[in-house]
């Protein structure tokens, strides 16, 4: 699966995006939060407020329950700031 | 009437006189109403903002958004074009242009297309300070949800 990453939450993970291989016990969007922040200090730096990153399935607007199955693309960003 | 809706995410500026002829062209417009944001230097605090986006996401989001304003209220065309990259103080970030037969709709629906826009389109706004280096990404406002929810 792709994960993409912007702003903010772009900056403190270091890179704008990778490629992952989700263990099974990750089926949503809320698991993989949780998952990603105990990679390192820096996701744990860039998601250490779940309530504080909006996370996109295959570029539609998802919540924590959203389910990950199927999914080619996931983006993790900071609540959006345009107009 | 999707064909009616223009989204276009761009890093240049956008000319307002062009995409109000283009819009009252079309049969049946008694009305346009546009709207431009415009960059602020917050009390000479800022000199640009560096707007980032997600490609794809951005202009999907919008045309929703422009979509779904097309079913509330009686549409004629919609533009909208949200500019990428480094905007200084006083150039224009975005633009909303909606057209109908009447006021009252194309009013509303530029309203509702802005307030979505600002809560759902993914674009960030980063500060570029009058003075020193680039620094911090501007906080979304309270504000803009409860705009974004009196619609519902």
């Amino acid at each position: 699966m792709k994960l993409v990453y912007f702003a903010w939450v772009r900056e403190r993970i270091g890179r704008p995006g990778e490629e992952v291989s989700l263990p099974a016990d990750v089926t949503t969007a809320g698991d993989l939060l949780a998952w990603l922040r105990r990679r390192g200090p820096e996701y744990e730096h860039a998601l250490a407020e779940p309530r504080a990153i909006r996370i996109a399935v295959d570029r539609l607007h998802a919540k924590p329950d959203t389910p990950l199955a199927g999914a080619s693309e996931v983006a993790l960003f900071p609540p959006m700031t345009g107009g | 009437m999707p064909d009616r809706i223009t989204v276009r995410v761009q890093s240049g500026r956008f000319d307002l006189g062009e995409e109000m002829a283009r819009l009252r062209q079309f049969a049946g417009v008694g009305a346009v109403v546009t709207f431009t944001g415009v960059c602020r230097d917050e009390g000479g605090r800022l000199a640009a903002l560096e707007l980032e986006h997600y490609p794809g996401m951005a202009e999907s989001e919008i045309a929703r958004i422009a979509t779904e304003a097309a079913t509330r209220w009686p549409l004629i065309a919609v533009t909208v074009i949200h500019r990428i990259g480094k905007i200084a103080v006083g150039d224009d970030i975005v633009l909303v242009a909606t057209a109908s037969s009447h006021r009252d709709a194309a009013f509303a629906a530029a309203g509702f297309v802005m307030d979505f826009l600002k809560t759902s389109a993914p674009f960030w706004k980063k500060e570029h300070p009058a003075e020193g280096k680039p620094g911090e990404w501007v906080e979304a406002h309270i504000d803009d949800d409860r705009a974004a929810r009196k619609w519902r």
